[in-house]
């Protein structure tokens, strides 16, 4: 990110806000299942993005290629195996109060943020302006990424695999049950 | 303490800084607009290419009437998709019907703004690299655009409203997703020795070494067949098998959209070719020391045209793996993905490491004769081992040769079998 962001700069980070809020609107009001992923899709592409404009390339790759690439692809995958094809004929599962009660936390989060940009953000959260931009041409994009969680979070790093392997484990315990062993 | 690949790569130090500001932005929508009308034209003309290529393994003379040689057929034919009636089917979901053919499209176009296609130019306003967007994560890029092109194939398979559309659909999304993980796990590798993923730093670390397929042999194999694989082409086009699915997931499609998905297919071929290329036929490296700074203008002449013929030249073995192989079950297809390609990737992600993180124990310099060599060394070993030890005449034997003993007892013993059960019957 420049220091002074020029007006090119400006324009496309509120551009891709905007489509991100948007598809994001659209995407919790479809009925049609497959229509909503794809609206989904819209909202990663336009988060990464944003990531890229601040500097955070790996990121903004890692967050196409994992959600829109990966997810939203087995996601897809099930819709299409439960066969959701009729969205007229899809009860709305959600009641009115659970609706106002989603609006109510999505404003609390909303001011919650504008509270956050209001104020001064503390020391350890902050980089100096262009830090990113410096590492990225001094190392590449995924060294900055790469040697912390190698060596200082290393050990963190490999219990999160352990979880992951679990939730494999589990899912082929849960595939390999057969209908009859219930 | 500077990592040694990065010593190495200021080899190749450019003698002029790159161009900045207003020069920046015109050289890229050249480039830009230059990448895309010769890849177009290139996509155009493979589809005579794959008519008369088949014609020539069939012996046969192919598409010969319009033009010299039948050199016009491209442009008859794209004339005759605009003219024609396009369909709807009246259960289909219009807009993701219509949305589909393009998303199988774009992913192909949009790899191309990161492959380097010839070496940098040197022009009266800087160096200008000859790359449309050298992005520092470049290989990432490629992984999630790529992994991107299946929703086209899903979406049409789904919105076509159609039984047979949505199988071909559901195949391809579990084919593509399964040959992904196998694709990105073989070109670690490769990104191991080049210390980035920038593509231009793969590249380079390949001029100025070998190109990575003498030393990772394998995991070009493994790349070659996943890429087959994604591209849905011979042998794995299961996903529009016309004997069991009438055309998989375009059987709804007419006129220009089937054409569309019918680009999108050639589009996607040169993309894989031009990342094998890439990845491990030295991109635009001409073999020997000479396309090194400092960069002329003929050097890029030079360059680029290699790259093209390299490029071109695995255009033309996937034709000719197309009109020599048959087609895969799905069972074989899902054994290949997952327990073959898979497991091998893994573990020979797990070799090289060990045998890079040896050599630099050992204080071989990257890049230097010796390490070079001993990569050669191991790599034909493991290939040896792979081919001879393990696979014992399984795949790499040929259609014609003998049958080898063990084979030969199997079919006597079915043979007698089956004459004893004909016997009792009777």
């Amino acid at each position: 990110m420049p220091d002074v962001p020029s007006l090119f700069y400006t324009f496309h980070f509120y551009l891709f806000g905007l489509v991100a809020m948007a598809s994001a609107v659209v995407f919790v009001t479809r009925r049609s299942p497959v229509s909503a992923a794809m609206w989904l899709v819209v909202v990663m592409f336009s988060l990464a993005a944003l990531y890229v404009m601040l500097d955070a390339q790996f990121i903004g790759v890692i967050q196409v290629l994992v959600y829109a690439g990966a997810i939203m692809v087995v996601f897809l995958f099930v819709i299409m195996l439960l066969n959701l094809g009729h969205p007229a004929e899809l009860a709305d599962a959600r009641g009115l109060w659970w609706k106002l009660a989603a609006g109510a936390v999505g404003l609390g989060l909303v001011a919650e943020l504008f509270t956050l940009v209001r104020g001064a953000t503390a020391a350890p959260y902050t980089l100096p302006a262009g830090y990113a931009a410096q590492q990225v041409a001094a190392e590449g994009a995924i060294a900055p990424v790469a040697g912390p969680l190698f060596h200082e979070y290393l050990l963190a790093f490999e219990v999160t695999s352990v979880v992951l392997l679990a939730a494999i484990v589990g899912a082929v315990v849960l595939g390999k049950r057969r209908a009859d062993a219930r | 303490m500077m990592p040694p690949v990065h010593a190495l790569l200021q080899i190749a130090t450019p003698q002029l800084p790159p161009p900045s500001g207003a020069v920046y932005l015109i050289a890229t929508v050249i480039k830009m607009v230059v990448v895309f009308s010769l890849y177009m034209v290139t996509v155009a003309l493979l589809t005579l290419a794959e008519r008369k290529i088949s014609a020539w393994i069939q012996d046969r003379l192919g598409p010969n009437r319009v033009g010299p040689g039948g050199l016009l057929q491209p442009a008859a034919d794209g004339l005759k998709n605009i003219m024609k009636e396009e369909t709807y089917p009246s259960a289909a979901n219009l807009p993701l019907f219509v949305l589909a053919p393009a998303m199988s499209f774009v992913p192909a176009l949009l790899t191309w703004c990161v492959i380097p296609f010839a070496s940098p130019l040197p022009t009266p306003w800087g160096l200008i690299d000859m790359v449309v967007a050298p992005l520092p994560v470049g290989y990432l890029f490629i992984l999630a655009v790529s992994s991107l092109g299946v929703y086209g194939i899903v979406l049409a398979g789904w919105s076509s409203n159609n039984k047979y559309a949505l199988l071909g659909g559901l195949r391809s999304s579990a084919q593509m997703v399964s040959y992904e993980i196998a694709m990105g796990m073989s070109t670690i590798p490769v990104l191991l020795l080049a210390g980035n993923v920038a593509l231009g730093d793969i590249v380079r670390q390949q001029a100025n070494g070998m190109w990575n397929v003498l030393g990772l042999t394998v995991a070009f194999l493994v790349f070659l067949i996943s890429a087959f694989a994604e591209t849905n082409r011979l042998p794995f086009d299961l996903p529009e098998a016309e004997s069991e699915l009438v055309a998989g997931y375009h059987a709804e499609y007419s006129a220009m959209k089937f054409s569309m998905f019918f680009i999108a297919e050639y589009a996607n071929m040169v993309t894989a070719s031009a990342l094998m290329v890439t990845l491990f036929f030295g991109g635009w490296d001409i073999p020997g020391h000479w396309d090194v700074a400092p960069w002329t203008v003929w050097k890029t002449v030079a360059t680029g045209a290699f790259f093209a013929f390299k490029t071109l030249f695995f255009v033309f073995f996937y034709m000719w793996i197309r009109w020599t192989l048959p087609r895969f079950r799905y069972d074989q297809l899902m054994a290949l993905g997952w327990k073959l390609l898979l497991p091998l990737s893994l573990g020979y992600i797990v070799v090289i490491a060990s045998a890079i993180l040896g050599l630099d124990a050992a204080g071989v310099a990257r890049g230097s004769w010796a390490f070079g060599g001993a990569l050669l060394g191991l790599n034909v070993v493991i290939v040896a081992v792979l081919l001879f030890l393990i696979d014992r005449g399984r795949l790499i034997s040929p259609a014609y040769s003998r049958l080898d003993q063990r084979n030969v007892e199997k079919l006597r013993a079915l043979a007698a079998r089956s004459a004893l059960m004909t016997e009792g019957r009777n």
